[in-house]
């Protein structure tokens, strides 16, 4: 029986769940996670990844000293070195001061727009706050991202138009409070696996209704009182439809809509085409399903919406969203104990991440980057002359890879994403990773995107530094050091402080933006003085009362566990008139399936992480998820080799013959390289919120040979859902 | 519904309880200690090990206070002699027939109520072999006193998956999967709820296990993927 030599607190580095570890330690291993039965957030539950899936710290493929690569890259010629002989190691100094030569020298030569960062939603807040002050006030530019533009960014366009915030307006925890759920869009079995529990809970032992809204028939439609079998992409229809039924038959709530909301008249009349039968023809729903969920949702005392992916992803992913907080409108179920609008974020640290202003549009708490006040205030924070810093909107995600080129984006910083993976249409990406003229990687290991790089700078995992995550419910909980960094590896703020200060030396400012923080504390203390939000929130609290939710407005506010009880943040919730729009492709009869992308329970993301730990061994290849009405009528049997093609691509998986997709739709998860699922779909974005269209590409399936699979791991035989 | 509180007296003291109460939470409430094994707060309190029985007036057997809840007028003795003598031979029969070298809380139990470890020599020891079927976590049902805590958070006081339940009857009970079969090709997740809520060690993380078989973390993390699924022999990487 081994006993810990120490056992420290922190919180998962997976999921937006924000679950509470304890990590047992002895010689520098981590040989056992628990979690406190008292916490608020998990009470003691986890999921298999947060238990188990730690390991990729110790994986023998990380790399933990700084690499520049041996043959020099050019623009268009740009190759992938996965292999470390085609690395040389070198001393941080080298690195360091290789990167800030290039990258000033692009910059001089090129100006602000020819430079560009993806941030990093499972970095901390200080980590995200230093990257985007590195390049706001060094190169003067906004052209700042990271993942949450391909995830929630729908849901917070959306909610920022309608009622003028980004983020869940309840606590997770509250579920058991609602009489009445929706859940569309999203499989927290597998993507929120504690959020799922407590849903379970809250149908099993707390009486609470389920209405499951999807494509795709997940484990939580065992626990729906009502389950609406949707088309891909036309949850506009479907959501109209229910407010279509609620107007009609006079469920709506008046008081509400009169002392809470304006736009009701435009509103409610844009409602009067979007008839159950008309959302029937569209969606696939029968009509009678439509008109009991809306029923069902607004007499309930409390009823509250949950969505994730699903919805923004999509482009019309705006317009989707905007369909649930009309919901939320007209019935009044926002501003209590167990309602609201409730996006489950995916990263552990994208509400942080965006909170701290890795995004293009916006300084750190959400303060527009195209207003004159807000832009002075940074300059004061960061000792510029006035004007120095941009006023221009910088470039999303997806748009900053596609404007690689002559005039474009010249050098790119990618601190621990893998675009390589995760962007939609690949083929393209690929292309475009080519273009550039300067790469930095900044990760744990030499991933897709990071193979692309001149440098890899090793950075600290999450159990090696100190910092905070922000979770989906707005808690900013601390991430502590549980180990040593690994090998030369260092905490990402501690490269970012050492970077920043050799390229300020370089452009020869004459004033410091400052980058002489002894802990990340310091940086979370001048982020929550111009963020009013996060004024309250601060290490020597956090380490007193455990997490706290934002807005924390002052060191004595406690915090807020539900928003907006008496007002929002715009004023009035705002009712947006709707229309619906089909997606960008639709099934014919050359590619007559949808295509769904998505997670699975055992990986994460791009599979940096996952798929180097044992987790990969409990889901090792890449499947397709088939219904069987349709494998039958393709003659495809559970386990065959399948070739699946969109118009941009084409790869080659085993078929999962299963009923939890309905038919029509296949399903494939985007971890595997092997059969990487984005080069299927395409980058055709919401024209609002630039998010592109992961859930609803077109392909065809075929049968492949067995030979075609290539190197496979050997299958793992899987008994869950 | 608020219901109004019942008066009952717990070794001499007597006190004020709300009626939906356990004698469990109620002794607590005024400091007195009652031993528990199978119960966790975080479970459904099933009075399977009857470690926290307690004697009540008119009560013809000894009473679980995991699970009883209070009644006007009750008298509860939570230490008498006929408690401990129960206790003790509990104690005794677990010694008997399973390893508790890793549930140090029964066995400075054992020593507070002098339970002779080897009051029942000829006992047939329950030792079954180590089931290492999937890369997460090990099944040493040799340490199980089947407290049944991982069956109910696998279940409904947690996870709702039902991978495990009982196999067999009597003294053949196990816990297992049904028909036993390998774990990954059961309903189960691998969450670890079960594993965080075993006291006695027989549910372990798979790299706490290798590190006590004596591989050091090099060799543990530098395991092969059939290796780690426990397929293979791992016995020449023993340092």
């Amino acid at each position: 029986m081994l006993t810990p030599e120490r056992i420290v607190s922190t919180v998962c580095p997976f999921c937006g769940v924000g679950c509470n570890l304890e990590l047992h330690v002895r010689d520098g291993f981590i040989y056992k996670v628990t979690s406190p039965f008292e916490s608020v957030v998990n009470h003691g539950n986890l999921c298999v990844k947060g238990r188990f899936g730690y390991d990729f710290i110790y994986n023998p493929q990380r790399v933990t000293v700084p690499l520049i690569r041996k043959t020099p890259q050019r623009p268009g010629e740009r190759t992938q070195a996965f292999d470390l002989s085609e690395w040389r190691e070198v001393s941080w100094d080298e690195a360091l001061d290789y990167v800030a030569d290039r990258l000033v020298e692009i910059y001089r030569r090129e100006g602000s727009h020819a430079m560009a960062v993806y941030c990093c939603a499972k970095a901390t807040n200080e980590d995200n706050y230093l990257l985007q002050k590195m390049f706001r006030a060094l190169f003067r530019t906004n052209n700042v991202d990271h993942c949450t533009r391909l995830c929630h960014a729908a849901s917070v366009v959306a909610l920022q138009m309608a009622i003028g915030s980004a983020a869940m307006s309840n606590t997770a925890a509250e579920v058991i409070e609602n009489d009445v759920f929706i859940l569309t869009g999203s499989n927290p079995t597998e993507n929120h696996p504690i959020i799922a529990l407590q849903m379970k809970a809250a149908v099993r032992k707390h009486g609470a209704k389920l209405i499951v809204v999807d494509p795709r028939r997940i484990e939580m439609v065992d626990y729906a009182t009502l389950y609406l079998p949707i088309k891909p992409g036309t949850d506009v229809p479907v959501f109209s439809a229910m407010a279509h039924v609620i107007l009609k038959e006079g469920l709506y709530n008046r008081q509400f809509i009169a002392e809470r909301t304006e736009n009701f008249d435009a509103f409610a009349a844009s409602m009067e085409k979007f008839t159950p039968e008309y959302a029937e023809s569209i969606s696939g729903v029968d009509r009678n399903l439509i008109i009991e969920a809306a029923r069902l949702y607004a007499t309930a005392k409390n009823a509250a919406i949950y969505w994730a992916l699903g919805i923004p992803e999509s482009s019309h992913g705006v317009a989707n969203a905007l369909s649930l907080i009309n919901l939320a409108l007209l019935t009044g179920h926002i501003g209590r104990r167990g309602t609201g609008l409730n996006p489950l974020r995916g990263q552990n640290n994208v509400q942080g991440a965006s909170d701290s202003g890795a995004m293009p549009w916006h300084y750190p708490g959400y303060q527009r980057v195209d207003v004159e006040q807000n832009a002075r205030r940074w300059e004061q924070a960061w000792h510029i002359e006035p004007g120095g810093l941009s006023r221009e909107l910088g470039l999303t995600t997806t748009e900053i890879l596609s404007s690689v080129g002559q005039g474009g984006v010249r050098a790119l910083y990618i601190m621990g994403e893998n675009p390589m993976m995760s962007e939609p249409n690949l083929n393209h990406t690929r292309k475009k990773m080519q273009e550039l003229e300067f790469l930095v990687a900044q990760d744990l290991f030499i991933n897709e995107s990071g193979a692309f790089a001149d440098v890899f700078l090793p950075a600290a995992s999450w159990a090696e530094k100190e910092g905070t995550f922000t979770n989906t419910d707005r808690r900013v909980q601390r991430v502590r050091q549980v180990i040593p960094p690994r090998g030369q590896s260092r905490p990402d703020w501690e490269i970012i402080c050492d970077l920043a200060k050799r390229i300020e030396k370089r452009l020869g400012r004459p004033q410091t933006a400052y980058w002489d923080y002894r802990h990340p504390s310091e940086v979370l203390e001048e982020m929550g003085r111009y963020v009013p939000e996060y004024a309250g929130v601060t290490y020597e609290r956090l380490e007193r009362e455990g997490g706290l939710q934002t807005p924390v407005w002052d060191h004595q506010h406690p915090g807020t566990p539900f928003l907006f009880a008496d007002t929002f943040p715009r004023g009035r919730g705002k009712f947006h008139p709707l229309e619906y729009a089909p997606n960008a492709e639709m099934p014919d009869e050359d590619y007559p399936f949808v295509l769904s992308t998505g997670r699975v329970l055992e990986h994460w993301h791009g599979g940096t992480l996952t798929r180097h730990s044992w987790l990969d061994d409990l889901f090792p290849e890449p499947l397709v998820d088939i219904h069987p009405g349709d494998a039958a009528r393709l003659g495809i049997q559970d386990g065959d080799a399948v070739r699946v093609t969109s118009r941009r691509g084409s790869i080659v998986l085993r078929a999962h013959i299963t009923p939890k997709t309905n038919p029509g739709v296949v399903f494939i998860p985007f971890h595997f390289r092997e059969a990487a699922a984005n080069l299927l779909t395409h980058d055709i974005l919401d024209p609002q919120a630039k998010i592109p269209e992961y859930k609803a590409a077109v392909v065809r399936v075929t049968k492949a040979r067995p030979e075609e699979l290539g190197a496979r791991a050997e299958p793992q035989v899987r008994g869950r859902y | 519904m608020e219901s109004s509180p019942v008066s009952l007296t717990i070794d001499g003291r007597t006190i004020q309880a709300s009626p939906d109460m356990t004698i469990l939470e109620a002794a607590q409430q005024i400091g007195i200690e009652i031993p528990t094994i199978c119960y966790h707060e975080h479970c459904t309190a099933n009075a399977l090990c009857r470690i926290c029985v307690v004697e009540v007036s008119n009560a013809r057997a000894l009473v679980p206070a995991c699970i009883a809840t209070v009644q006007e007028g009750m008298e509860v003795q939570t230490h008498s002699e006929r408690v401990h003598r129960a206790r003790r031979t509990i104690l005794e029969m677990l010694h008997s027939s399973v390893d508790l070298s890793e549930a140090p809380e029964i066995l400075a139990m054992a020593r507070n109520y002098n339970a002779d470890p080897q009051r029942f020599p000829d006992a047939w020891r329950r030792e079954p072999p180590v089931i290492d079927d999937n890369p997460m976590y090990i099944r040493d049902y040799a340490k199980c006193i089947l407290c049944w805590r991982c069956v109910q958070v696998c279940a409904e006081d947690a996870q709702y998956t039902y991978a495990i339940n009982f196999s067999g009857r009597g003294y053949e009970t196990q816990i297992s999967t049904f028909f036993h079969h390998p774990m990954p090709e059961t309903t189960c997740v691998f969450c670890g709820q079960c594993v965080g809520v075993c006291p006695t060690g027989a549910l372990k993380p798979k790299r706490e296990w290798l590190l006590e078989q004596g591989y050091a973390p090099e060799v543990i993390m530098n395991l092969t993927r059939s290796e780690r699924r426990g397929k293979k022999r791992r016995a020449n990487l023993a340092v």
